[in-house]
């Protein structure tokens, strides 16, 4: 082979290996994309049957079901326009509560979301981004901002007034 | 007063950095070298105001000074003395400062342990690091003072998160740290080589031992980041290729092959322009995991303490760092052209393709993690990427590293030959698959086809290192002389080889023969897994320093024997009613037992129990310390440790002083 020859074999099979790599991620990519809905999507019809993705809401007060015999649970989640109901086997995290917001991975299954994984923010003041956006979307954050946290309030506060505590403390993170 | 103290420090630190940067820039480019000698001393005044600033922040944690708001944020009165002061890295603030401390640390490093080197280059190296010690100064005097007061002040603090107040926490953070900020100095010697526009393999042999030493911090950071969230998130996971763990691993991965490429350099004068590059890379990503972490835009399971408006500082900061390098390095690049050429079947040839894969797989990983970003940004609705899709990617491209370390690195500099390599290769190869295959069908009580692949592999990569030592004992008069002659450098690669072969062993067998339940149990009842059962005794309350606890007393029994009590507690934290699980674990070489209690299913005393039998699980930490032991034998060798007057006396005779 002439080095031209050469140089052109060599370019050909870089954009060869490169596009090799480019399509096996692109499908690895598509058969593991959880989209996100919420509950009022839901309800609406968007979400596939049968097919894995995320659901992110409330935790509504009153709705959690526990089965004394096993590990079911039944809980819905609210977006504070539509409700639905998520049905999960297992252990819930520590963070998990009413009034609490959390993202569940799973699939639809016929009227109810079965969970494989709910998952709840490590920080008791946080709200997950999608679930935010969800409220957001359905105008009722504020609303949903001061039911969730009651227990929202700097420590020495509660025992003695201390104006200062609650400004500089106060909980920007869910923005 | 000390608070004060504290930030003035930071602004008289800053205000070195400045004369740290721009002095020795101008001069070694005008060529006063007064100019540049003015680097080492303002380097060294500024790590001792950092420190300063550092240890102020660190005593207003200690006396639960609740005038400053961060300490208020983070700290509380009842938080034991230890916690308090990993406190002070347990948020924005204060992490940010540790990153520019731990900056102002290695910086102080080069200033004192590279005399060796000539003093432009030096000064140079200095003020880049100088320049982004800039950078971090600014966004926290800017955006996130930690210094900052309340008034009236409070008179209880929020406390750390609950999460937070573990060891592992207390050592993981500053160890990730080091890593990341370790690699500025292996940046700040690519910057300040194309500056100077001298790409020789000089400059490769300075920056050798800082980036090994940034790779073994990054490492034992990642492994023990691994550890902790195994124990303290009570599911027992080692690895959720979460972004914030991915954001670790992309530096690790792309420094990796930085140390490889550095090597093929130095002996070679190979791939200048890639190790360049690389380096360049390896501290992108360094701060990109640092903005990835604080800024916000990720959902990722572990996002402590973030603000997306500081998130665009850091975006900002990251733009022009990586812009500037790319912009110096597309102005440079075309001078320094490796004059060598390179013949695949040597070691050059195996380092490229140990580089080829490292990137291959930060560059997939790097995907996956910001993917979901750009899918929002473009408004095409909220996606997350989910752990097969690592998995998918990782596995397959792991292995052809696990096959061909130990062939590389038997492989000769410049030129060798299949006939010769492959001599050396048939022996351990036989060996391999017999003792390979073996071992699955004695250890196991089931074989699997992975396990028998990773068995395979795990010896191969031993003996494939051990080979090396072996060809430069053999046909020597005196062996133990030719094991005392082998550099340590030598016996640091075959370590840290041969912790892949620990690690790979660890993975496969962990995730192929782990047995995880979750299941209701009444107290006195036991649950079986294969030869162990789990007896739940009973449930208690115990109070903690700053918590409550219920507590579920197991006891682990081996075919009817009893092996250890084991205990988890389920706490619920003083300040801020914050609930944390605590698992109990009985660690073994060849096995962990796990146990976590769940919630109060009934009045009879039911729990809901989470219990785990996972097999080979501390062989994924061992081999990373492994690796991290070789990378630090590596670091120390002592042709790296030459002493001012060797240096000079050798710079003398080649003639390039």
């Amino acid at each position: 082979m002439t080095p031209r020859q050469k140089r052109m074999t060599f370019v050909a099979m870089l954009i060869a290996g490169v596009g090799v790599f480019v399509y096996l991620i692109t499908q690895a990519l598509n058969e593991n994309i959880n989209h996100f809905y919420s509950p009022t999507d839901i309800v609406e019809g968007k979400a596939p049957q049968n097919h894995s993705f995320r659901i992110g809401g409330l935790v509504v007060a009153g709705s959690v079901v526990r089965d004394t015999q096993s590990l079911n649970i039944a809980f819905d989640l609210t977006d504070n326009t539509n409700n639905f109901t998520v049905n999960y086997e297992g252990i819930l995290p520590d963070l998990f509560r009413e009034g609490q917001g959390i993202v569940a991975t799973g699939e639809l299954k016929g009227n109810v979301f079965v969970a494989e994984e709910v998952l709840a923010k490590h920080d008791e003041n946080y709200m997950p981004p999608e679930v935010a956006e969800a409220l957001k979307k359905s105008g009722k954050y504020e609303a949903a901002k001061n039911m969730e946290h009651p227990e929202n309030v700097p420590v020495g506060q509660t025992a003695n007034p201390a104006p200062g505590a609650a400004a500089p403390v106060s909980n920007e993170e869910a923005k | 007063m000390i608070a004060e103290i504290g930030h003035f420090a930071l602004i008289l630190a800053l205000c070195l950095a400045v004369i740290q940067s721009f002095v020795p820039l101008i001069g070694a480019h005008k060529g006063y070298s007064s100019w540049v000698q003015v680097a080492s001393p303002a380097a060294l005044g500024q790590t001792l105001f950092i420190t300063i600033s550092f240890f102020c922040l660190t005593y207003v944690f200690l006396v639960d000074d609740f005038s400053v708001a961060y300490a208020v944020r983070q700290s509380n009165t009842e938080l034991p003395d230890m916690y308090k002061i990993s406190a002070v890295w347990g948020g924005h603030e204060g992490s940010l400062l540790m990153w520019v401390w731990f900056l102002a640390i290695w910086t102080a490093a080069v200033a004192l342990f590279s005399r060796t080197m000539p003093l432009i280059v030096r000064g140079r190296v200095i003020a880049v690091m100088g320049l982004i010690s800039i950078g971090f100064l600014l966004f926290m005097l800017l955006t996130s003072n930690p210094f900052d007061r309340i008034f009236p002040a409070a008179l209880e603090g929020r406390s750390l998160n609950p999460l937070l107040q573990d060891i592992g926490l207390i050592i993981h953070p500053p160890m990730l740290y080091m890593g990341y900020v370790g690699f500025a100095v292996a940046f700040a010697f690519a910057i300040a080589a194309m500056i100077g526009g001298k790409l020789d393999s000089a400059w490769a042999k300075w920056s050798r031992p800082w980036t090994l030493i940034a790779w073994v911090f990054l490492t034992v950071g990642i492994a023990l980041g691994s550890w902790w969230a195994y124990y303290e998130l009570g599911w027992g996971g080692w690895w959720f290729w979460d972004p914030v763990e991915n954001a670790s691993f992309m530096p690790w991965l792309i420094g990796t092959a930085l140390i490889h490429s550095l090597a093929a350099t130095e002996k070679r004068g190979v791939f200048k322009a890639w190790t360049v590059l690389l380096a360049v890379f390896a501290f992108s990503l360094s701060l990109l995991g640092t903005f990835l972490v604080r800024s916000g835009v990720l959902t990722s399971v572990h996002a402590f303490a973030n603000d997306p408006e500081r998130g665009i500082f850091i975006l900002i900061f990251l733009a022009i760092v990586v812009g500037g390098s790319l912009a110096l390095y597309a102005w440079r690049a075309p001078q320094i052209r490796s004059a060598v050429k390179v013949n695949m079947l040597s070691r050059e040839g195996g380092l490229l393709i140990n580089n080829i894969l490292f990137v291959t797989i930060a560059a997939s990983i790097l995907l996956g993690t910001l993917y979901p970003l750009a899918m929002d940004a473009l408004g095409a609705g909220k996606i997350s990427v989910g752990p097969p899709y690592f998995d998918a990617l990782f596995v397959p491209l792991t292995i052809p590293v696990a096959m061909l370390l130990g062939v590389a690195a038997l492989a000769r500099w410049k030129q060798d030959s299949f006939a010769r390599i492959g001599n050396k290769l048939v022996i351990p190869f036989v060996i391999s698959i017999v003792v390979g295959t073996a071992l699955p069908f004695t250890l196991l009580e089931e074989v699997k086809w992975g396990a028998v692949v990773a068995s395979i592999l795990a010896v191969w990569i031993t003996l494939t290192s051990l080979q090396g030592i072996i060809d430069r004992v053999a046909g020597k008069q005196n062996k133990l002389q030719a094991l005392r002659n082998t550099p340590r450098g030598f016996y640091g690669m075959t370590f840290a080889h041969m912790g892949v072969g620990v690690f790979v062993m660890g993975i496969t067998i962990t995730t192929l023969y782990s047995t995880e339940k979750d299941i209701r149990l009444v107290q006195g009842d036991s649950y079986d897994i294969g030869e162990y059962s789990f007896v739940l005794n009973s449930v208690a309350t115990v109070k903690g320093p700053n918590y409550r606890a219920t507590e579920g007393r197991f006891t682990a029994l081996y075919q009817g024997q009893e092996i250890s009590q084991l205990r988890s507690q389920k706490r619920l934290y003083n300040a801020g009613g914050m609930p944390m699980t605590e698992a109990g674990i009985d660690a073994g070489f060849w096995r962990d037992l796990y146990v976590s209690l769940g919630e109060e299913l009934d009045s009879n005393g039911a729990w809901s129990v989470r219990i785990y039998h996972k097999p080979f699980i501390r062989w994924i930490w061992l081999g990373a310390l492994i690796m991290a032991f070789g990378g630090l034998l590596a670091a120390t060798d002592k042709r790296y440790r030459k002493t001012v007057k060797e240096a000079r006396a050798e710079d003398a005779a080649v003639g390039v002083a």
